[in-house]
């Protein structure tokens, strides 16, 4: 492989996806190119999407990248464009970010072969889910697709497609210029102490919330130092995101960040623990395209129990379960991870726990989670 | 290259394990089929045969050694050396919960539900001893949509597999089903597009697992006039089909015929004749047959190609012909294809041919008066339901057919009264020739092979070929010496060929399921006759049938109906002399004849 090939760049550079599941980015780029190969020689069309809808709460960095750095952006769909001898390539993108960065983008995508798809309405969270995107560019129904196939061997129109998320494509045009260095963006969002929840994400009360770049070798005990956002009072965090992300305690930030980047500090007296694991899931049960069981119905039923005065703490702790195994894609299988590892992590150590929650109940829950 | 890796793909055999045993299998199939294909009985209800995996009920999830997650059977494929169990405590845990989910969504109405004896979600709530009452019913409150007369989908039953929507979309081409909002508000509706509508196929129906989609029912209504018959006859009219597909309701093999069962199960039932609808479709023969030969032939004279009959589509004589027994067929091109209603036969179907048949020659032999005969159909077919109440067929003001029952009623009937269908001694269907009493044992016809095959696609080009020939030869015994056309059997979705009648050629297509016309239409004026059926593998593979209905149990249907047909005494519907004594005694009834056997078709689009 010559040194000037971007591939061995990409992968001399050590990139990861960031769209969140942080799977390297040559092995994806060469898995398209594989299957362009394998085409008829007069046939060989492939096509490349930029994923930027970003629709998990709180995260925001793409949304800044494509603000500061959209030329930036587009250049790295260009590499993949001329590495894949791809035609075309699509910047599928958040319905309020187009609305915001409308002109910037469409001047840093003019004259290059990058068509910006604004995600339909209503496509909600799924809608970033890159099968369901492949389906929404369609036409058709915004949901999953089964895999295999997978989308680098017949993504849109059947076509081998390589989807990536926007910082991916910044970073690729950094590794390319020579000024990439191994950094992630993080958003780090901090919680007004006394929130009034209504509807999760859109009337939640943010006191702050910034993009920072920080190396992605920092743990996340660092980042908030360094930010000066560490909270002077008793706190806990969400990572990735508001609605899947993992919640931990103060005291289990000695790793560097994973996932998508973002960190939610919430504090840890202030929130009522069956508000928030009820936002939690009713975003999931708002969320849920509907195509298998255990999302459409787990998510409901959890939520109908959430709701009762005498919750069977061990059914939804089933329910739960099975969203996490036997759900059809990702956003079911992560629908039970801030409720499970909050109730892990976090409610244990509440002082008055037993005042938020009858101490019987208290009891069966940490009984059920531990 | 690649054909070549492909066979030797097929050919090496890998061995995974399932539940402790070694099985040997090859790569290309999933879990789930080497469970089938081993006896180890895996559940699900979003799968079927006819359709690729959609592996959203989550039910024939299994664990496999390595894996983090549960997996779903029916989509992933086996590899070599895969540790699976189906049978754990994890599987079992996820499994019960996904089957608990699903029951909650279904609002049960089994008792008076015409499939309850074979729902698989009866089963496996029994068999896996789910707690069917853990969460609340949670769709009491949605619609029924209802297709004309025939179809419905019953929202309140759905459980979401959307078998209902590949059967209308991937199978039959239509797309009249979708799936409108999103999460638990998800819901089967029809389409609001003016430019599609349902055919009545009833497709959905058969593939729908826990009778959501269904046909619209009406054995209550029969089932009081059995009870309380007056001064009615109850004459009931099976058709060719069903005598080698209830059987299976009744635990009977695949294909097994019982027609002789079908006679007196219809008797101890209340019925006070029983006719054999292959009479019927012998008479269709007989009259679609001689339409086609005289269009033929004025083909002929338009163009004066003596060399074959069949060389142009001629405006005048509407060639090719089409058939119209398949009433999902006649919807859809009164629908879609209005410029094609000329090209169809104006024979009648053969259930409306035996009933009119019934309510004028036999009810006069027989000194009935005719508005005392209430005809009930026999079915593999829910569009049969919406032809009976078409104004068209109306024989002396009155419909010749009076209700239809799909094969799923029929065999729900007789389970509600106690009639074990296997068990009963064979008796002889009454003939539609011979007044009088209605006598099982002496006095009835064989049926004619003919007939027989109507049931099966290509059965009616087969048929009607055979006949056909026998007008063109006018007797010549050396020139109609052929029976057999096998170019227009099998289950591939459209059949081709040239065949030689009388020593004429003709270009000939069967197409097999509504989801193959459209090439077909795309070249009409290739051919001179053209067979459709809506249902894939014809009435045998109808949307009235037993659930389930699968290719490998389509195929053995009509195995068995070529069967009777290889093995009947008669084998052309003209060599039936009842029907011929009936044609001709018509044909002094002045405009009785034509209402008797001729019809119209609507354009509807």
């Amino acid at each position: 492989m010559a040194d000037n090939n971007i591939l061995y760049k990409i992968k001399k550079a050590g990139l990861i996806g960031r769209g969140g599941a942080c799977f390297p980015v040559w092995k994806k780029w060469t898995a398209v190119k594989n299957a362009i190969d394998e085409r008829p020689e007069n046939d060989r069309k492939s096509c490349v999407i930029c994923n930027a809808s970003e629709g998990e709460p709180d995260v925001k960095k793409d949304f800044y990248i494509l603000k500061n750095h959209p030329e930036k952006v587009i250049a790295g769909m260009l590499l993949a464009l001329a590495y894949l001898g791809a035609k075309r390539g699509y910047l599928y993108i958040n319905a309020n970010y187009y609305r915001i960065l409308r002109a910037k983008l469409e001047k840093a995508a003019d004259g290059t072969p990058v068509e910006i798809l604004v995600k339909p309405s209503g496509a909600g969270y799924i809608g970033g889910e890159e099968t369901s995107i492949l389906n929404a560019i369609e036409g058709k129904r915004i949901e999953p697709r089964l895999k295999p196939p997978f989308p680098f061997k017949a993504g849109l129109f059947g076509l081998p497609t390589l989807l990536n998320n926007v910082e991916t494509f910044y970073n690729v045009a950094l590794v390319e210029e020579g000024s990439y260095r191994p950094d992630r963006f993080v958003t780090i969002i901090e919680q007004s102490p006394k929130p009034t929840f209504k509807a999760f994400a859109r009337l939640r009360k943010i006191t702050k919330r910034e993009v920072f770049l920080f190396p992605e070798d920092w743990t996340m005990e660092k980042i908030l130092k360094k930010s000066g956002r560490l909270p002077s009072y008793k706190f806990f965090v969400q990572l990735g995101g508001g609605a899947s992300g993992m919640v931990l305690n103060s005291s289990q930030l000695k790793n560097p960040l994973a996932g998508s980047g973002s960190i939610t500090i919430y504090n840890l007296e202030n929130h009522d623990p069956m508000e928030l694991i009820r936002q939690w899931i009713g975003f999931f049960y708002g969320e849920s395209c509907g195509k298998c069981v255990p999302c459409r119905e787990g998510t409901f039923r959890v939520k109908e129990q959430l709701e009762k005065n005498d919750v069977n703490w061990p059914l939804v702790k089933e329910l739960l379960n099975n969203l996490a195994e036997t759900s059809f894609c990702g956003l079911g299988c992560s629908a039970p991870i801030a409720i499970t590892s909050y109730f892990k992590n976090v409610f244990p150590l509440i002082s008055d726990k037993n005042n938020v929650l009858a101490s019987s109940q208290s009891k069966t829950v940490c009984e059920c989670f531990s | 290259m690649f054909f070549v890796e492909l066979s030797l793909g097929m050919l090496k055999k890998i061995t995974i394990t399932i539940n402790g045993k070694k099985i040997q299998c090859s790569p290309d199939e999933t879990i789930f089929k080497v469970a089938k294909n081993n006896d180890i009985e895996i559940p699900g209800l979003c799968g079927h045969p006819d359709f690729p995996p959609k592996a959203n009920c989550r039910v024939c999830v299994v664990e496999i050694k390595g894996y983090n997650k549960l997996v779903t059977s029916c989509s992933e494929k086996a590899t070599d050396g895969m540790v699976i169990s189906t049978i754990s405590e994890r599987v079992k845990k996820a499994r019960n919960l996904n089957l608990e989910l699903i029951f909650a969504e279904h609002i049960e109405k089994c008792p008076t539900c015409a499939i309850n004896s074979s729902c698989r979600l009866l089963y496996y709530a029994e068999k896996y001893k789910i707690e069917v009452r853990r969460f609340g019913e949670r769709k009491t409150e949605r619609k029924t949509y209802k297709f004309a007369n025939a179809v419905e989908i019953d929202g309140s039953q759905c459980i979401d597999c959307r078998n209902c929507v590949d059967a209308c979309s991937m199978l039959q081409k239509i797309n009249y089903l979708e799936i409108k909002g999103k999460g638990i508000n998800q819901e089967i509706t029809p389409s609001k597009d003016l430019e599609v509508d349902c055919i009545y196929c009833g497709q959905c129906a058969l593939h729908c697992p826990v009778n959501s989609a269904a046909e619209q029912s009406e054995w209550q209504e029969v089932e009081k006039l059995l009870q309380n018959p007056g001064d009615k006859k109850l004459v009931a009219m099976f058709a060719p089909s069903i005598r080698v597909s209830i059987g299976e309701e009744f635990g009977l093999p695949y294909g097994k015929v019982v027609t002789g069962q079908l006679a007196a199960a219809l008797r101890k039932l209340g019925f006070n004749y029983v006719f054999d609808v292959i009479f019927g479709a012998d008479i269709t023969t007989v009259v679609e047959a001689s339409e086609l030969v005289t269009k033929l032939k004025a083909a002929k004279q338009i163009t004066g190609d003596q060399s074959a009959i069949g060389n142009r589509q001629s405006a005048i004589s509407h060639l090719p012909m089409i058939t119209s027994c398949c009433p999902g067929w006649v919807k859809y091109a009164e629908f879609y294809h209005p410029e094609l209603l000329p090209n169809l036969t104006s024979a009648r179907s053969p259930h409306v041919h035996l009933a009119g048949a019934i309510k004028t020659y036999w009810a006069e032999k027989s000194g009935i008066d005719p508005k005392n005969i209430i005809t009930v159909s026999i079915m593999p077919c829910t569009a049969k339901k919406f032809e009976a109440i078409r104004k068209e067929l109306a024989v002396n003001g009155a419909r010749p057919v009076d209700h239809v029952l799909t094969t799923r009623e029929f065999a729900f009937l007789l389970k509600r009264n106690k009639i074990s269908l296997g068990k009963l001694k064979p008796e002889n269907s009454d003939n539609p020739a011979r007044a009088g009493k209605s006598d099982p044992n002496s006095g009835a016809i064989q049926p004619n092979g003919a007939g027989s095959i109507y049931g099966a696609s290509g059965g009616v080009m087969e048929s009607a070929l055979r006949t056909a020939a026998a007008l063109i030869c006018k007797g010549d015994k050396i020139c109609d010496n052929r029976i057999d056309f096998k170019e227009a059997r099998g289950m591939e979705g459209v059949k081709e060929a040239d065949v030689t009648i009388g020593g004429h050629k003709l270009r000939i297509a069967v197409v097999n399921g509504i989801g193959h016309i459209s090439p077909i239409i795309k070249k009409l004026a290739d051919y001179d006759y053209i067979e459709v059926m809506a249902c894939p593998g014809g009435c045998i593979g109808g949307g009235g049938q037993p659930i389930p209905t699968t290719p490998e149990i389509r195929r053995l249907r009509a195995e068995a109906l070529y069967k009777i047909d290889k093995n009947a005494p008669l084998r052309k519907a003209h060599e039936n002399k009842g029907v011929m004594e009936i044609l001709k005694w018509l044909k002094t009834k002045g405009k009785l004849e034509s209402q008797v056997l001729h019809t119209k078709y609507i354009k509807r689009g």
